[in-house]
């Protein structure tokens, strides 16, 4: 719980981040009553967020503490849609495919756990599949259907919750750098920045894939690394052309991967705008940002192979993004008992903006001393020891 | 798998890429000269397939183009219509990823030379997205290639000395041009500074001037410096524009406003070096005096990253001549590199730094102010392919937190569509920049990944790995 500031008009929490997670944590904690600062480097979603698909996915994550989170999320997504609009915000559902009896069989026995957990997932057989996606290959073995899935568009969600939260007394800084920390007896009194210093009375590292460099800064350990990504943009295709977010169920298996060499499983959805979004593809080569063209390859072959129509669409652009992953592949979200005073919010891979609306919540429960909606503790950073 | 590689290879077949060709061909390198135009000779000698004797009226410099042509067809294997769409670094060769009619080719070669050349800068004003206005280098292009003309009654306006020879082309094909409209002053700036400024020292440069003043002159249109186009007016197409008087600023003199008629405008405000390739590769950029995003190259064209150097305008923007004389010093550097003997001699080191002087003139002469920016209203379309207007821009970066182009684009599609910025992005950046009050970084919108469109099955199939053919004397 946040320890009250005596002077008034200090910043009880600073958030460090102006991504998607930033924004959830300043949204939730400005909502129940704290005074908030948020500082990001850049400039607001110049991160991982910019560099996302906007996904809100119950489907891809087996029983777990994980799924517990997105299920959590999943809801909370639905309040922030409600109390602040304008991100794009579609519960359009999810549509995970298999090319073949043994990956459907996965897909199932996945399936299965979820649903004891209360997932909604249905199984659809082949011969449904194009009742749901016009456009599918119709060689595919079957699927299964997330109704819950939904997307929004993560700057926007960034954007317009840090606005909201403005409203509700935060201060959002853009192109202000944390340079270092400001200690008391009692841990975190603010951190130090390239525009002075910041006190206050509870730090939140909501530094994406550079949450370990914050952590250090504070003195503790938070293993936070890239894994690399690029997603293709083509031209705006009509509306129904892929109407779900439609994805195979390797993909699973590919988040979970240890691997550090590429892995690309086909991932699918089209935007209200009208482009539509190419994944996935996931490699650890640090920061580096140059263009790999086998990943595009493995992308666009990946995404003709399920959508035999797009194989003329013109490909205008591509992106890549570095997503923050932890070793166990779990976020890490909560107070540090290394250092009191000091909160994590980083480290959620490629689910960044689905867990961020839950990353949220049970950061403002923790800063106000409240228990959360889902059981914190597999994310705790004390796991790193 | 190909073992086989090019020597070198020359993207862009401009008056740069040509010369480099040329040298490094000269030399003996085996080269491969790659373009997407049909023919070569880039946007400033762009002419229809008869030949560059249709619109040789409409040229400057015929000969430099016939003897580069004449040198480049002996030694070089030219090969047009590909669009290279990434150029990637491979263990010991470049790989330069290009799209022939809706097929992937894959050339291979160990040093480069990227000549990719600039195109118009646009500003948006009031009625900037009607049909009939047109860039000042898109008009020219329609006459060059086509033998068009945009319309009957045509203004010109914008800032820079490209737009004479845009004026004088079009009134030499019988457009009733009502005037060039120049936003800045370079007549008194000349007179002002003079002196110190190396324009005199090149005879060419005042004959092709004295040239345009005089074609002006001829066909009786009035030069107006510091006026601008600020609006354009009609329905479903131009019909009349807005001109004003500006102060030093570019800040509209109350009462000056005039209204025009006419079927077409041709507007440009400088030129953008295309930076695709060059950031695809790492190159390291600066920002020139111009306020555009460059290449930063040494004395002999090479850029930051090993066996890669770049000429022409995307080393600065600074004309045909001297486009050709780094693209000179380009080839026959890369041709030593190579191992190949070759020299540099003193007059194209001189000529450079000559006609370098010259164009740093011209830019301090023909500066974009701030002005232009008063003009625009909220509902003025900045990004035409998503239609995205100054309002939208201005509000993601001062309420919504977008303080960079990329952000903006983010949080309002600017920059996403067709032209992926290449039309709004300096447009986007200065709005952002002014709404966030943070200053203008043209090197925050030039990478683009994907440098031309590519069909998602084209992407999707094993590209054609093209080895060197023998060499194609056509």
């Amino acid at each position: 719980m946040v320890r009250l500031m005596t002077v008034d008009r200090l910043p009880e929490v600073v958030v460090i981040g102006a991504g998607v997670v930033g924004a959830a944590c300043a949204w939730y904690a400005a909502r129940a009553g704290l005074r908030v600062t948020v500082v990001d480097r850049g400039p607001v979603a110049g991160g991982t967020t910019g560099a996302g698909e906007g996904n809100i996915l119950v489907s891809d994550k087996p029983a777990g503490p994980e799924l517990e989170l997105a299920r959590l999320s999943v809801r909370c997504w639905r309040d922030l849609a409600d109390a602040v609009e304008g991100f794009e915000y579609d519960p359009k559902g999810g549509l995970v495919v298999a090319g073949s009896a043994a990956a459907l069989d996965g897909l199932r026995a996945t399936a299965s756990g979820q649903r004891e957990r209360g997932v909604t997932a249905t199984e659809v057989r082949p011969d449904e599949l194009h009742e749901h996606e016009p456009h599918l290959a119709d060689d595919l073995a079957g699927g299964m259907y997330y109704p819950e899935d939904a997307q929004v568009q993560p700057a926007a969600a960034a954007a317009r919750l840090l606005r909201d939260a403005r409203a509700h007394g935060a201060a959002v800084r853009p192109n202000v750098e944390v340079t270092g920390v400001l200690r008391s007896r009692d841990g975190l009194a603010g951190v130090r920045t390239s525009a002075g210093d910041v006190p206050a009375g509870a730090v939140v590292n909501a530094a994406g894939t550079w949450g370990g460099e914050i952590a250090a800064l504070a003195g503790v350990d938070v293993p936070v690394l890239p894994r690399r990504g690029f997603v293709l943009v083509t031209e705006p295709l009509p509306p129904g052309v892929v109407r779900h977010k439609v994805y195979a169920a390797e993909y699973v298996s590919d988040v979970a991967s240890d691997d550090a060499s590429l892995q690309s499983s086909p991932v699918i959805e089209s935007t209200a705008a009208g482009p539509v979004l190419l994944g996935s593809s996931r490699e650890r080569v640090g920061f580096n940002r140059t263009l790999s063209v086998p990943a595009l390859r493995r992308i666009a072959a990946h995404a003709v192979r399920l959508f035999p129509v797009l194989a003329g669409a013109d490909v205008l652009r591509a992106y890549r993004g570095f997503r923050p992953y932890c070793p166990d592949h779990l976020p890490v979200i909560g107070p540090d008992a290394r250092c009191p005073g000091l909160y994590h919010a980083c480290g959620h891979e490629g689910a960044g903006v689905g867990l961020a609306a839950a990353t949220g919540h049970v950061v403002a429960r923790a800063l106000t001393g409240h228990p959360p909606g889902t059981d914190p503790t597999p994310f705790l950073p004390e796991r790193f020891g | 798998m190909t073992t086989s590689t090019y020597d070198l290879a020359v993207v862009g077949a401009g008056p740069a890429g040509m010369a480099a060709a040329a040298a490094a061909g000269d030399a003996g390198c085996r080269v491969a000269l790659v373009d997407a135009a049909e023919r070569p000779g880039g946007q400033f000698w762009r002419h229809p397939p008869g030949g560059i004797d249709h619109v040789r009226d409409l040229h400057h410099d015929v000969r430099t183009f016939r003897r580069l042509h004449a040198r480049v067809r002996g030694t070089v294997e030219h090969l047009p219509g590909h669009q290279v769409w990434t150029v990637t670094r491979e263990d010991d060769a470049f790989g330069l990823h290009t799209v022939r009619d809706g097929a992937e080719v894959v050339f291979r070669a160990r040093a480069l030379v990227l000549a990719p050349g600039a195109y118009d800068r646009q500003l948006p004003f009031p009625g900037w997205d009607l049909p009939g206005v047109y860039t000042a280098g898109g008009a020219q292009a329609l006459l060059k290639e086509h033998q068009v003309t945009v319309g009957r009654r045509v203004v010109v306006g914008g800032t820079g000395p490209f737009l004479l020879p845009v004026a004088a082309g079009l009134a030499e094909r019988g457009v009733n041009v009502s005037g060039v409209f120049e936003a800045n002053s370079p007549g008194e700036w000349l007179r002002r500074g003079a002196g110190a400024v190396p324009v005199v020292r090149s005879p060419r440069k005042l004959a092709e001037g004295a040239g345009y003043a005089a074609a002006l002159a001829r066909h009786r249109i009035p030069y107006r410096p510091r006026h601008a186009v600020v609006a354009a007016h009609g329905t479903d197409e131009v019909t009349a524009v807005t001109v004003a008087r500006l102060d030093r600023s570019w800040n509209e003199l109350a009462g000056s406003r005039r209204r025009i008629r006419c079927d077409a405008v041709a507007v440009g405000w400088g030129f953008v070096p295309r930076l695709e390739l060059p950031a695809a590769l790492g190159c390291r950029t600066r920002v020139d005096v111009d306020g555009s995003a460059v290449v930063d190259v040494d004395g002999l064209q090479r850029s930051s990253v090993p066996d890669v150097y770049v000429a022409g305008e995307a080393t600065g923007v600074g004309g045909a001549q001297w486009a050709a004389v780094t693209g000179e010093i380009a080839g026959r550097a890369a041709a030593v590199r190579l191992g190949f003997p070759s020299s540099f001699p003193a007059s194209a080191m001189r000529r450079r730094r000559h006609l370098r002087a010259f164009a740093t003139a011209m830019h301090a002469a023909h500066p974009v102010r701030d002005g232009w920016r008063d003009r625009l209203s909220d509902d003025t379309v900045v990004c035409r392919c998503e239609e995205v207007t100054a309002g939208a821009v201005t509000r993601a970066a001062s309420e919504l937190g977008g303080t960079d182009v990329r952000s903006v684009k983010l949080l309002t599609r600017a920059g996403m569509g067709w032209c992926q910025g290449r039309i709004c992005g300096d447009a986007t950046a200065g709005l952002t920049a002014a709404a966030a009050g943070v200053d203008v970084d043209p090197r925050g919108h030039l990478e683009r990944p994907v440098a031309v469109p590519v069909p998602l099955g084209t992407l999707a199939a094993d590209p054609a790995d093209a080895s060197p053919r023998d060499v194609d004397v056509t």
